[in-house]
């Protein structure tokens, strides 16, 4: 007996818009396999020219960094301001740097 | 440690973000108020577009032109893909597709009740273009700014695609108010049996709406119903008037102290009665929504088995 409440399996969808630029994620999509899922994305996510190119990933394998993660991830970063060009003083009338 | 002094922090914390219009991503911590009501609007939003596909279907094989049908068709699919864009956001909160279905077909989820009233003739078909999904318009583009990211960024796609069915509904419009009298009478007869469902779809008046107050506080809702039915109220008037089209309230004024127009008494024991399932078409919408599911079945089970035999063998092929 077939489980009716099966639902397909959801896969996250990412677009390029043209080329050179990256893919943006753009949302999901149900499908049975990447090749619907593929079909799918085309149908919903493209049907204005937003396209030159598709990924889509089985949502279940996307590693996703947890909220509670955010502090240990990125604040070390905040007390790092040597690595940005204006932590520097130079020369207001120095004319090429 | 007092879990529930921690819950309470942590919701103080979570109000203070979002009214000082922080934006909140689906991991991220939430009052289960927040999910839930999130849930239910984003379910019954997606709900609306997918049943909104079926006053406007049941014109597509008679529409006018190729040129008009080939818009309806472009129409009628973007709504299918309103409703997807939509149960993907709603999906992101923890519920899943067939849980939203199964709310629906059981009825247990509404879904706006403009779609319970019929589409009788040409007329009524490129009506809904401009008067359903103009109050759409002015409903939705306050909602590209909603605090749940997910929800305003599917706003903002719908937002844009609306832009074309509210004009290809207004030009219908304009085709037939400006033809012969017999199509100028289609159409203010399409405006006389739409008006007062359409400017009832901003909900019932303040004085009576429950939801409103901690959706505000929680950057859901943006206008209250009244105020956004008075914006939309300001813009359609002038768009009747240009249609050379009566609008049906003989009590319809504009204040000149206010800049705004006042409409008549509004039915609101009507509304309910539709909301509540009595509505001239609910039936006949959840019953077509039922049969396409079922219809659906078998469709849905051949991919998953197509879909199983094709990893089969590529796996027999890589072993090999």
């Amino acid at each position: 007996m077939t489980d009716l409440k099966k639902e397909w399996p959801l896969f996250e969808v990412f677009i390029r818009s043209k080329h050179g630029v990256s893919h943006v994620h753009a949302g999901s999509v149900h499908a049975a396999d990447s090749t619907m899922a593929m079909e799918n994305a085309r149908d919903v996510y493209t049907r204005r020219s937003e396209g030159s190119s598709i990924w889509v990933i089985p949502s279940s394998e996307i590693t996703a960094s947890a909220p509670s993660a955010k502090a240990a991830l990125f604040e070390p970063s905040d007390d790092k301001v040597y690595r940005h060009p204006t932590f520097y003083e130079v020369p207001d009338d120095l004319e090429v740097l | 440690m007092d879990v529930h002094h921690e819950d309470k922090d942590m919701r103080a914390r979570f109000d203070a973000y979002v009214a000082d219009e922080g934006k909140v991503e689906p991991k991220d911590w939430m009052p289960d108020g927040y999910r839930k009501t999130l849930v239910r609007q984003i379910s019954q939003h997606a709900h609306s577009e997918i049943i909104g596909m079926q006053p406007e279907g049941n014109w597509i094989s008679r529409a006018p032109s190729l040129r008009r049908k080939m818009i309806l068709i472009a129409k009628v699919q973007d709504e299918a893909g309103h409703g997807l864009y939509l149960y993907s956001a709603a999906e992101t909160l923890g519920v899943t597709r067939d849980e939203m279905d199964e709310a629906l077909l059981s009825g247990k989820a509404k879904y706006s009740s403009i779609f319970n009233y019929p589409t009788l003739n040409w007329a009524d078909a490129v009506i809904i273009g401009w008067l359903v999904d103009g109050a759409a318009i002015t409903n939705q583009i306050p909602l590209c700014r909603c605090s749940f990211g997910p929800y305003g960024r599917a706003m903002v796609r719908v937002c844009k695609e609306e832009a074309f069915h509210q004009r290809q509904g207004y030009e219908g419009m304009m085709v037939l108010a400006k033809g012969t009298p017999e199509q100028k009478a289609m159409a203010q007869d399409a405006l006389n049996r739409w008006w007062w469902p359409a400017i009832k779809m901003f909900g019932p008046p303040d004085s009576d709406s429950p939801h409103s107050d901690q959706n505000t506080l929680w950057k859901i809702k943006r206008f209250s119903n009244d105020e956004l039915r008075q914006k939309y109220l300001d813009m359609v008037v002038k768009q009747a008037n240009a249609l050379g089209l009566t609008i049906p309230d003989p009590d319809l004024k504009f204040d000149e102290d206010t800049g705004h127009w006042v409409s008549g008494p509004m039915d609101w024991d009507e509304f309910w009665a539709v909301v509540k399932g009595n509505g001239p078409c609910n039936r006949q919408r959840m019953k077509h929504r039922q049969k396409a599911h079922d219809d659906g079945l078998w469709v849905r089970e051949a991919a998953v088995a197509f879909a199983e035999k094709q990893a089969k063998r590529n796996n027999q092929q890589k072993a090999a």
